[in-house]
């Protein structure tokens, strides 16, 4: 129970520092100290990311595209280990096995359309029992990870700064 | 010219004016001073009111509201709060809790009727006696005592000129609770002297640590108690400006003969946002109250630490540090703090004498908003070290 709110919490904002979630949780800090260790000992926790608005920042420096890959499943192996395969490459940030049309679907970034075309034709679709990609770049990102990106900076201005 | 109303002129000045206007024209302030939820109303919600907009819903509704929506009010309070209400003939939606608040008044009062109040209590209620010409009583309520309501003290400010007994639990501002136990033991007392209770139940969801009571739930004394509640604090919608009152029929039916001639009816587009509020919307107002949990802790435990002595809120988004040990009255505290540090709270002078000492601290701001206050706040105790009282 503890460790998931101290999931949730690390998940909405991965600053907050052992004594806040002490606080929020009414715990002792040396036992969210020890759970916490655990949980990135158990790979839980695999990291701490921050959300960037790539709308805003690094403006035509980044490309990211999304790979619908089809393949043959192994026998035994089922599509575990082509999956090892094209997840191991640093260009793949996020892969899923979806149900549909296609198998694998992965989030590729690279730093221009060529970069990442090339990546796809030379390493994906190569790569044993692949039988075909479909390349879909992203133009623009509205929403990552519950936030809506290029909103107008708004703050609590929208509220008056002291009410009964 | 001629003279205004003397009853308006009587009337204090609010105290949070006075400290909206110096943190209004300051940059940078830090506030946590604000009496609404941050979160923005539920998509689905505002989507309602589109969609019934977008279909022509733009006119009056009857007086005391749509009747889907006074059903769907009934039925969430039945099952939610175990009260009983017809939405025919004792239920009637207003605009916000406030117009609720004044119509109980009007519909009550004779001149010189007393109406016993909390103190602290929320700003509104003493101006809405005084201008439907009832005399204020206070009962003072103690931060040893939780902020509760004593059968005593209540025994005690009861005389034959009472009328009525104005309620705000879970309170703004103390975040103070009176529980079911707590109520059994004043429930003899109202039955007995046959005054009303007008109950502002506004942050009835926001009830954290036990289920929400309400004298609402005795049948010996249902027909003297008028409930008030609304959307803004639950739901996130103080801008829709949507609230409603329950009571006896005869209550019920005065307050909408004055809420007729004054109102006609609440906004249209408001009120199909409720209907889809209380449909679909309890899950997000489970979520915001999480949200509000946690962050109440984080206020307690690092106020407590810093040695402004706290008491655990049980309700609302609202905590009340005592600040006796700065040695500044609660109006010196918050005006430096706003000056030094950039901090804007509402000293608890604001809701009454028996405010003093104390000041009232909204989490209404995100984890992070609060812990950059705090910060500063800690700043500011180094430049003004607490001093030991007994």
């Amino acid at each position: 129970m503890i460790q998931n709110n101290i999931l949730n919490l690390l998940e909405n904002d991965a600053r907050l520092t052992s004594q806040d979630l002490a606080d929020v949780l009414n715990e002792d800090e040396n036992e969210i100290k020890k759970i916490v260790k655990q949980l990135e000992d158990e790979k839980i926790i695999c990291g701490y990311h921050t959300v960037i608005n790539y709308n805003k920042a690094l403006r035509d420096q980044k490309v990211m595209a999304y790979i619908e890959v089809s393949c043959t499943p192994q026998r035994n192996k089922g599509y575990d280990k082509t999956a090892q395969l094209i997840a191991n490459y640093p260009e793949v940030d996020t892969m899923y096995l979806l149900s549909g049309d296609c198998d694998f679907l992965c989030l590729v970034q690279g730093k221009t359309m060529f970069e990442v075309a090339r990546f796809v034709s030379d390493k994906i679709a190569c790569v044993e029992s692949v039988l075909g990609t479909k390349t879909l770049f992203v133009l623009k990102q509205y929403k990552q990870s519950g936030i809506v990106m290029n909103e107008p900076v708004q703050d609590d201005q929208d509220r008056l700064v002291v009410t009964p | 010219m001629k003279e205004l109303s003397n009853v308006v002129q009587q009337i204090k000045p609010s105290g949070i004016r006075k400290f909206f206007d110096l943190a209004s024209t300051m940059e940078g302030v830090i506030s946590l001073g604000v009496g609404e939820p941050d979160f923005d109303t539920p998509w689905h919600i505002c989507e309602n009111a589109i969609y019934s907009m977008s279909n022509g819903k733009t006119h009056y509704t009857a007086n005391r509201g749509l009747l889907e929506l006074r059903k769907v009010i009934c039925e969430f309070h039945r099952i939610r709060y175990g009260q009983n209400y017809d939405p025919e003939k004792e239920t009637l939606i207003t605009v916000g809790g406030s117009e609720a608040i004044d119509l109980a008044m009007r519909a009550l009062i004779n001149p010189g009727d007393e109406i016993i109040v909390m103190d602290p209590n929320y700003v509104a209620y003493e101006p809405s006696i005084q201008l439907a010409g009832g005399t204020v009583v206070r009962i003072r309520l103690k931060e040893e005592n939780d902020f509760k309501l004593l059968p005593e003290d209540l025994k005690a400010a009861i005389t034959p000129k009472t009328k009525a007994i104005m309620l705000n639990f879970p309170s703004n501002p103390t975040g103070g609770v009176m529980t079911y136990e707590d109520y059994e033991k004043i429930v003899p007392i109202i039955k007995e002297s046959d005054i009303y209770v007008i109950s502002d139940e506004i942050y009835a969801e926001l009830s954290f640590d036990q289920e929400f009571a309400s004298l609402a739930q005795f049948p010996e004394i249902r027909d003297q108690v008028i409930v008030i509640n609304g959307f803004s604090k639950a739901f996130a919608m103080t801008g829709w400006r949507l609230g409603y009152a329950l009571a006896n029929k005869e209550v019920s039916g005065a307050m909408t003969k004055i809420h007729q001639y004054v109102i006609m009816s609440a906004p249209t587009a408001a009120q199909y946002a409720g209907i889809e509020a209380m449909m679909h919307g309890i899950d997000d107002v489970l979520k915001m109250k999480n949200d509000y949990l946690n962050r109440r802790n984080l206020l307690v435990n690092r106020l407590n630490r810093m040695g402004f002595k706290t008491n655990c809120p049980h309700g609302t988004f609202y905590v009340f540090p005592n600040i006796q040990r700065t040695g500044m009255t609660s109006d010196e505290f918050c005006s430096k703090l706003l000056e030094e540090e950039l901090v804007a709270c509402v000293p608890g002078t604001a809701f009454g004498d028996s405010g003093e000492g104390f000041i009232r601290i909204s989490y209404a701001y995100s984890l992070d908003h609060i812990k950059q206050a705090l910060d500063r706040m800690e700043h500011f105790i180094q430049n003004h070290p607490l001093k030991d009282i007994d």
